[in-house]
């Protein structure tokens, strides 16, 4: 679950990383009052959660509390790659003599967290990876220590000389691995972390991600989920217990199991079409989440045809079969379906599916090779 | 033979009174896996069928039958607790099927089961599968047969979609492992590539890896520094979008590592027999074999 700025600014605050005053307002008249309050020039920055926010106009400074209201306005309400920004965050307008980067990101080939600090910051932190790799310092810390404090002194020698700041950059990342580790994060980043003219050192802004099998048992962390942040139709198939993500294709696709899924989008685009969604209803024989599937996907105007590939292991086809006929009594199913069960209790799925008129395939690659000409005679 | 588990597998169910453990339990014991005993807090003493009792703690069950094997299936906050506690108890083969366990989890258990020599299946994996002789785990045995292909995946229902056409096309199977799908995992690709290396009565090598990571790039590099037999691979999700999620934690593309496109050429320099599509696993092991 990627937290918004605001939302990851508290808990870095909270977890002492010296990081500017500023607040979070949803109106312009909000900002206005933040901005007078801070008293100075300041950056009104959109609460989305995507990148380019900045290119797409979504970072602007203002130098009154008038021109942060007229800003605010300007922000709030604006299309970002599709989402609406719903919120602002307002912060004073730093002076920042050098900027750097400090990350701590979980690592799958190590299995631990690992730092990853450069004091070529602020810029785009993948650029620097890519371009030159030597400018990143990494280092692994084994969570059953930490990270221990000449650790902490050494990565910090790599972004600072002078020793006050050295010793202030050790004190954050030491906090940034106890805020990674006390909130179940997979990502806690600083970037820029900023030296100002008077030598201090401070983060700028606050990157979070948290781990969402955390969740369950972190309902404080739960409730910072932001809804209105999120493409609508994957709220709802979140809480119906689905893994959905909406792509731009015609082909609807309802599977059970990620791999499979995967493997399913890519043999609709081998034989040419184009998948409209990745649907994983998991490995549960519930009839209600085929039933919740489809209302998702049929709200798709996009979609022209749906593809059911269902290999039964834990879920039993007979399950998903009186699922499909649930939904079409339910409401209007207007697409052509294709269906293809085989696995558990096939027999009997194909003897439902066979009462009710309808057709089920055994294998995949006619199924799907027959739901991509049933999307492009519809289209 | 095998990797991992065979007839002699002693094997004892973490959680065998819970839903999905008492369903799979029974499916195991028809099977025909040597089901030793289920470990269950509170009901020690109670038997699960004739044959199997339960007990309360993983050390009793294994002072009391021997058992060498442990099959996880509670809940995911319990389920870091369960691998320390098999592991703690001798057990040298920990296979858990729970998805959702926490990430930050497995970085502490993983280093503990490693130093007290045990090896760790999963997270969140369908568990493995030695036809005609042990099932552990969720995979139907119904589609598997016995013969000479081991099969190694990082997901579940796509393992059963090529194991389902290896069977239908008459090709059995060695061992089939499901490795888990997390980002952090006990065992994997290049752990069980040794083990059908190393296996005689493995012919060939089928590896199903994802999108995100780097595992399947470096099973690859090892295949073609180690491995004398042939090896086909497929990865899944060469149409996800950038970025985002597609059900696993692990499918994760992260920067420029981790795409379909990238792994698929590293397989190809490996000499790895490329599938575009499952049903391709076929024709391109007949062509190896």
């Amino acid at each position: 679950m990627n937290l918004h700025e605001y939302q990851g600014r508290a808990i870095f605050r909270a977890g002492g990383i010296p990081m500017p005053d500023g607040d979070v307002a949803t109106t312009p008249a909000e900002a206005e009052a933040i901005a007078r309050r801070l008293n100075g020039q300041v950056v009104v920055k959109a609460q989305v959660h995507v990148g380019g926010r900045g290119k797409a106009g979504g970072v602007k400074l203002a130098s009154t509390p008038k021109e942060t209201a007229e800003v605010a306005k300007k922000i709030l309400g604006m299309q970002i790659k599709g989402l609406t920004v719903q919120k602002v965050l307002v912060v004073p307008a730093a002076d920042i003599a050098t900027e750097a980067y400090a990350g701590l990101i979980l690592d799958r080939a190590t299995q631990r967290p690992v730092f990853m600090v450069s004091a070529a910051g602020g810029i785009d932190i993948e650029e620097v990876a890519a371009t030159t790799p030597e400018k990143i310092t990494r280092l692994a810390v084994d969570p059953r220590y930490g990270l221990l404090p000449h650790q902490a002194l050494t990565l910090a020698f790599t972004l600072f000389s002078d020793i006050a700041q050295v010793r202030a950059t050790a004190k954050i990342l030491e906090q940034l691995y106890r805020i990674f580790i006390s909130n179940g994060c997979t990502l806690t980043e600083i970037n820029p972390l900023v030296s100002t003219p008077d030598g201090k050192v401070l983060a700028l802004d606050a990157k979070v991600i948290i781990d969402d099998n955390e969740l369950d048992r972190r309902p404080d962390l739960a409730q910072l989920r932001d809804e209105s942040a999120e493409e609508p139709s994957e709220v709802a198939a979140r809480k119906a217990n689905l893994t959905f993500i909406k792509l731009s294709g015609n082909v609807g696709c309802v599977v059970n199991g990620a791999g499979l899924a995967m493997a399913t989008m890519d043999l609709v685009k081998y034989y040419g079409g184009q998948p409209a969604n990745f649907l994983d209803i998991g490995g549960s024989s519930n009839p209600e989440k085929v039933v919740n599937a489809l209302k998702i996907i049929t709200g798709d105007p996009e979609v022209k045809a749906i593809l059911f590939n269902i290999f039964g292991g834990i879920t039993r086809t007979d399950d998903v079969a009186n699922g499909i006929l649930t939904a079409m009594e339910q409401f209007k199913v207007n697409v052509p379906l294709v269906i293809r069960l085989t696995g558990t209790n096939e027999e009997e799925a194909v003897r439902i599916l066979k009462a009710a008129g309808m057709q089920a395939l055994n294998d995949m690659d006619e199924a799907v090779q027959k739901v991509v000409e049933v999307a492009k005679g519809a289209a | 033979m095998s990797i991992f588990a065979d007839k002699n597998t002693r094997l004892i169910v973490q959680g065998i009174t819970g839903r999905d453990g008492s369903f799979h339990a029974r499916q195991m014991l028809e099977y025909g896996t040597r089901l030793v005993a289920g470990v269950t807090p509170g009901k020690g003493g109670q038997t699960f069928t004739p044959g199997v009792p339960i007990f309360n703690t993983v050390a009793e069950a294994v002072r009391a039958t021997e058992a060498n094997a442990s099959v996880i299936y509670v809940p995911p906050m319990g389920a870091a607790g369960a691998i320390f506690e098999a592991a703690d108890a001798g057990i040298s083969l920990i296979v858990c099927i729970t998805e959702g366990m926490p990430v930050l989890d497995l970085t502490k258990v993983l280093p503990y089961v490693r130093e007290r020599g045990a090896r760790l299946i999963g997270p969140n994996c369908p568990g493995l599968i030695t036809p005609g002789a042990c099932k552990i785990g969720i995979i139907p045995g119904n589609i598997c047969i016995p013969g000479r292909v081991g099969l190694v995946s990082r997901s579940g229902t796509l393992t059963y979609e090529v194991v389902h056409q290896l069977t239908r096309n008459g090709m059995g199977q060695s061992s089939c492992v499901g490795i888990g799908g997390d980002p952090l995992i006990g065992t994997n690709f290049i752990d069980c590539l040794r083990g059908f290396q190393d296996d005689a009565e493995t012919d060939a090598i089928v590896m199903l890896g994802e999108i995100g990571g780097t595992d399947e790039q470096n099973a690859a590099a090892f295949v073609k520094e180690y491995v004398t037999k042939p090896v086909v691979g497929f990865i899944a999700g060469q149409t996800a979008p950038k970025g985002r999620r597609m059900g696993h934690a692990g499918a994760i593309i992260s920067g420029s590592s981790g795409t379909a496109e990238e792994k698929m050429a590293a397989f190809e320099a490996a000499g790895i027999g490329v599938m575009r599509r499952p049903a391709d696993v076929i024709a391109l092991l007949r062509e190896k074999m």
